[in-house]
């Protein structure tokens, strides 16, 4: 695979598939959507090919020699005057352990949103459009190592976002829209002050031995990088890391969302579309946690640790709060997406430990949540698809009606709730067994197991309510789900039960670079101790 | 002055001297040969080119011209170095833009047999604005700045088709000429206190150990009041509305783009030769502490970009809507200012390139659907994506880069703003320009909503651009989306083009 650019290849395939899109005449319905079909199947091909080379064994994290697939070469380069030295911004793509995980789900996630999306039946061209640049800007955030380029890539997805739930979208798809594009927006200014801070605090030393100013992430993390006097130096006695770390947090709160943060979520959701909405839970989501645990874990460790308990105890809230309001819904899109917000209060728990069998457990459950609950939110679409509602009292006795989708619905139920065989178990329990060893957060890990208990009660109240008990009389001619249907759904069953009685398979992934995180958090974070900061 | 010094001088402002005689060529060929008024467009544009190329020819080349006898130094009223030439070639550069621009414009296409006026007036424009960013004499400045002045006054109502046109140009001419008197008085104490007009021989004398600071300050403000007033900053920005609703979308853009950057460039100018000493290695300024002008420009910039961004909130007309907008570009641009470093100084510089292509080319694309619907309304905008694709594309990538969204240039132009503000330390500053940017998201995204969002309720005409405009549309379009990717070209362009002489 030496010089192949896999990277840039996965990242911007779509942006080809757009551009061919944006030249087919408007009437080519069918062959706008199996371009775009082809291009997020080979998307597909590609993340399983990098996974077939990828070593296990490389941690990636912090050295530039055991990330892989690195692509790097200089992007923006300015000489001259000497105040401000060179700039420069490289071209910078690498992946490791935690970073795979994510680019296969983006993968996955983005082939089944295509097949979700067969049934958009107005403006074609510009919805399979925006979707590939969607996807491009997705791929891109979890492949760039410079900071610079993170930061073009996260923005990205602003703008094709905004379009797709406000055009496509429900009745209040015009606010909704513009929420989550302000939320968004507004959390990105923060990283961007960060990024900018960062920027000026580090220097990296060049091939020509001139030390510069960098946006490189890898650089950004060694500390003897650092100049005294930069405002996010920890030399600097006056640094504002402490501020710094928290906008750059809240920058990514947003996205996750954590609570308080999370009102524009349940908008987006109940108001786009079906497969958007299982592009934004399933990857969008993601792209919070995975900025934390790529930027502001190891270029912060000292605050990380510091601010841990806080950390856990925004997790502990999500989990508690989100199950709490699920319960109270009865819209069913509604309800999933605080359910969403519930499991993402998972992932900040298990990071918050601190320890390998938490974050490990985080970033398993960052992908399980990814599968979980774009199936959720499919299941959703598919019976919104027949009978153009969503409340959970308007059904019930579906059992019989539609055995075959009733089947694939117990799955993904008790995938959710964490039923041991299925993929969600394993990734809560390795977050709960993670966060319960770090002996500071063990009493609100405690609080936290009780969003199990919540999660079971609202699920199977759901499965209940629509489920069983007797079929109203108009909905005695649903037809079960179909072929197109079948391809989404098998392929997410699978996933989650091949991981349920295998996760090794998706562990082993991580599993290096989630020990050089932890270790690289402790070791650094002590070696500042030993300095006397 | 004997011959040979005459023609050295005189070399040092062929830019000036290429733009009166076409000047001058554009008054004679419209009287001599009034039935070819087509050609005119052309001879402007010709004349423009060939100012452009001696423009081009003083690029890393300094001095100063017309010194009178009695100044020592050898400073004369007008610099040429690099920051002058760099302001000389944008204003020149937007003025051929503004000229194709005219082509399409239905407004000055129905006062045709008045095109010779209209190029002999925006030549005046051309002229005040180049004198303007090279002049080092206050006398000389002010002189410019009228040129400027009228000749704006009389384009912003040329067109005489509507009463807001009337009403724009009254409006105009009243605040121009209440600040432009305010300014004459500060330069007239200015001078009453130095004995002296010309920029370079101020400064040492302000660093007089007895100087009355209160009255430097009065006067200070007194001159900020004219260049203000020229850069729309908040509060001398009551103008800008209401002049740029009713002017000629022609002249609004050339307005809010050229008159705005020249403006600037006389305020960079005016503190860098009057107020510092020396620039420090790491690009910082040392100022001289008769005028605290770093104190004022923080609260004129916020004040600026905050009124701007929540009034524009509230507009439904488009053209007002992107007055208010530039005003808060004003106060973007002026943050630039406020860290008084090279680096923030680097960043107007790209800044304004950004700024005039993404405002031109949203100008541009406003008129042309105007031409066609006969309304600036926003509420009449809705549906336009899919009755005009192009243009509405392009509509909206121009006002994601006003909003300050990458891919696009104007998400660089903002970073580089960002970038000299957190250097020099101002976070609380660079904070609140970046909620500013969220809240500018919104009237933007507006008109988006309006275009993409939105069902119509009857079906729209479709718009159709003709080759040419779609040209223009892309020179203005393909570069707003390459810059920001790849944005070195600018940057080191801008890099070079800040010094200014003497510093």
């Amino acid at each position: 695979m030496d010089g192949f650019p896999i990277l840039s290849l996965l990242t911007f395939l779509p942006v080809l598939g757009m551009i061919i899109i944006l030249f087919l005449p408007k009437e080519q319905s069918n062959t706008i959507k199996y371009t775009t079909l082809v291009i997020t199947s080979l998307q597909v091909v590609f993340a399983v090919i990098l996974l077939g080379n990828y070593n296990y064994g490389a941690g990636g994290i912090f050295e530039q020699s055991s990330f892989q697939f690195i692509e790097k070469f200089r992007w923006i380069e300015i000489t001259g005057i000497s105040w401000i030295g060179t700039v420069k911004v490289d071209y910078f793509m690498g992946v490791d352990g935690i970073s795979v995980p994510m680019v296969l789900l983006t993968a996955i996630i983005s082939f089944i949103a295509t097949l979700s999306s067969w049934n958009i039946k107005s403006q074609l061209k510009g919805y399979f459009a925006l979707f590939l640049l969607l996807d491009t800007g997705m791929m891109g955030v979890f492949v760039s190592l410079d900071f610079f380029l993170f930061y073009i890539f996260w923005e990205l997805m602003l703008l094709p976002m905004y379009f797709l739930i406000g055009i496509w979208g429900g009745p209040r798809k015009e606010y909704a829209a513009i929420k989550f594009f302000i939320y968004t927006l507004f959390g990105s200014i923060f990283i961007l002050l960060v990024m900018i801070g960062l920027y000026f605090s580090a220097t990296e030393t060049i091939a020509s031995g001139e030390r510069v100013f960098t946006f490189n992430m890898l650089a950004l993390m060694d500390q003897t990088n650092y100049s005294p006097d930069g405002i996010l130096s920890p030399f600097n006695p006056e640094n504002m890391r402490l501020v710094a770390y928290i906008a750059l947090f809240v920058g990514f709160a947003i996205k996750i969302p954590m609570f308080p943060f999370h009102t524009w979520l349940p908008d987006a959701h109940v108001e786009a579309p079906t497969p958007i909405s299982v592009i934004l839970a399933g990857v969008l989501l993601k792209m919070g946690t995975y900025g934390i645990l790529r930027i502001s874990y190891p270029m912060f460790p000292d605050i990380t640790r510091d601010l841990m308990w806080y950390i856990a105890l925004f997790g502990m809230v999500n989990i508690i709060y989100g199950a709490l309001v699920a319960l109270a819904q009865k819209d069913f899109k509604k309800l999933i997406a605080y359910s969403s917000i519930s499991h993402m209060g998972y992932v900040l728990l298990g990071m918050a430990s601190l320890s390998t069998t938490g974050i490990a457990g985080a970033v398993f459950q960052m992908f399980n949540h990814g599968t979980i609950t774009a199936m959720l939110f499919l299941i959703v679409g598919v019976i919104y698809d027949r009978t153009h509602t969503r409340g959970i009292n308007d059904f019930g006795g579906l059992a019989n009606q539609m055995p075959v989708y009733t089947g694939f619905v117990t799955v993904a139920f008790f995938a959710a709730i964490g039923l041991p065989s299925l993929s969600g178990f394993v990734s809560e329990a390795l977050v709960f067994v993670g966060a319960f060893g770090q002996e500071s957060i063990r009493v609100l890990t405690m609080i936290s197991t009780l969003g199990i208990l919540l999660g079971a009660a609202y699920m199977l109240w759901t499965l209940q309510r629509i489920f069983f008990g007797t079929l109203p009389e108009k909905w005695n001619k649903l037809l079960d789900i179909d072929k197109r249907e079948y391809a989404m759904f098998i392929p997410l069953t699978i996933i989650i039960i091949f991981l349920g009685i295998y996760p090794s398979a998706m562990l082993d992934i991580m599993n290096t670079s989630v020990n050089t995180l932890v270790d690289y958090v402790a070791v650094s974070f002590q070696n500042m101790q030993l300095s006397g900061f | 002055m004997d011959a040979s010094l005459l023609t050295e001088n005189l070399s040092y402002i062929l830019p000036e001297i290429v733009i009166s005689a076409a000047l001058i060529i554009i008054v004679l060929f419209d009287l001599i040969f009034h039935n070819d008024k087509r050609i005119i467009p052309y001879l402007a544009v010709a004349g423009l080119a060939v100012a452009g190329f001696f423009i081009i020819d003083q690029f890393s080349f300094e001095g100063s011209a017309f010194a009178t006898s009695s100044s020592a130094n050898n400073f004369g009223m007008i610099t040429v170095d690099n920051f002058g030439s760099f302001f000389k070639l944008f204003v020149v550069c937007v003025s051929i833009l503004i000229v194709f621009f005219s082509f399409s414009s239905e407004e000055i296409q129905k006062t045709f047999d008045r095109l010779g006026e209209y190029y002999a007036l925006i030549f005046g424009m051309i002229l005040g604005m180049i004198i303007l960013v090279s002049a080092s004499d206050l006398i000389l400045i002010y002189l410019a700045l009228e040129l400027l002045s009228l000749s704006s006054y009389v384009l912003a109502g040329f067109t005489k088709l509507r009463d807001r046109n009337s009403e724009a140009s009254l409006k105009y001419l009243i605040f121009g000429g209440v600040s432009s008197g305010l300014m004459l008085f500060g330069i007239s104490i200015i001078y009453g206190m130095t004995g002296t007009t010309n920029l370079y021989l101020i400064n040492p004398l302000l660093q007089a150990p007895n100087l009355n600071l209160i009255t430097v300050s009065f006067a200070m403000i007194l001159i900020f009041t004219g260049i203000g007033y020229k850069i729309s900053s908040a509060p001398f920005h009551f103008w800008t509305p209401d002049v740029y609703e009713g002017a000629p979308i022609v002249i609004t853009a050339f307005l809010s783009v050229a008159s705005k950057a020249a403006g600037f460039a006389l305020l960079i100018r005016l503190i860098k030769t009057t107020f510092v000493t020396f620039t420090s290695p790491d690009g910082y300024w040392q100022l001289i502490n008769a005028f605290d002008w770093q104190a004022l420009l923080i609260i004129i910039s916020i004040f600026t970009m905050t009124l701007g961004n929540f009034t524009a909130l509230w507009q439904n007309n488009l053209k007002r809507m992107l007055a208010y907008s530039s005003i808060a570009h004003a106060g973007y641009l002026l943050l630039g200012l406020v860290v008084m470093s090279d680096q923030g100084l680097t960043a107007i510089l790209i800044y304004f390139v950004f700024y005039a292509l993404m405002n031109l080319g949203a100008f541009y694309i406003i008129m042309l659907i105007a031409n066609k619907t006969g309304s600036e309304e926003i509420d009449d905008y809705t549906g336009l994506g899919s009755a005009a694709p192009f243009l509405g594309v392009s509509l909206a990538i121009f006002l994601v880069s006003l909003t300050g969204l990458p891919p696009t240039a104007g998400f660089i132009g903002k970073l580089y703003i960002f970038i000299a503000l957190v250097d020099a330390k101002m976070i609380a500053v660079a904070i609140i320009a970046l909620l500013n940017t969220v809240v500018s998201l919104y009237y933007y995204v507006r008109v988006l909503k309006h275009m993409y969002l939105q069902k119509s309720d009857s079906p729209k005409d479709a718009i159709l651009p003709s080759t040419g405009q779609i040209l223009f549309i892309l020179i203005l379009l393909v570069p707003t989306l390459l810059f920001g990717v790849y944005f070195t070209p600018i940057v080191t362009f801008a890099k070079n083009s800040i010094s200014l002489l003497g510093f």
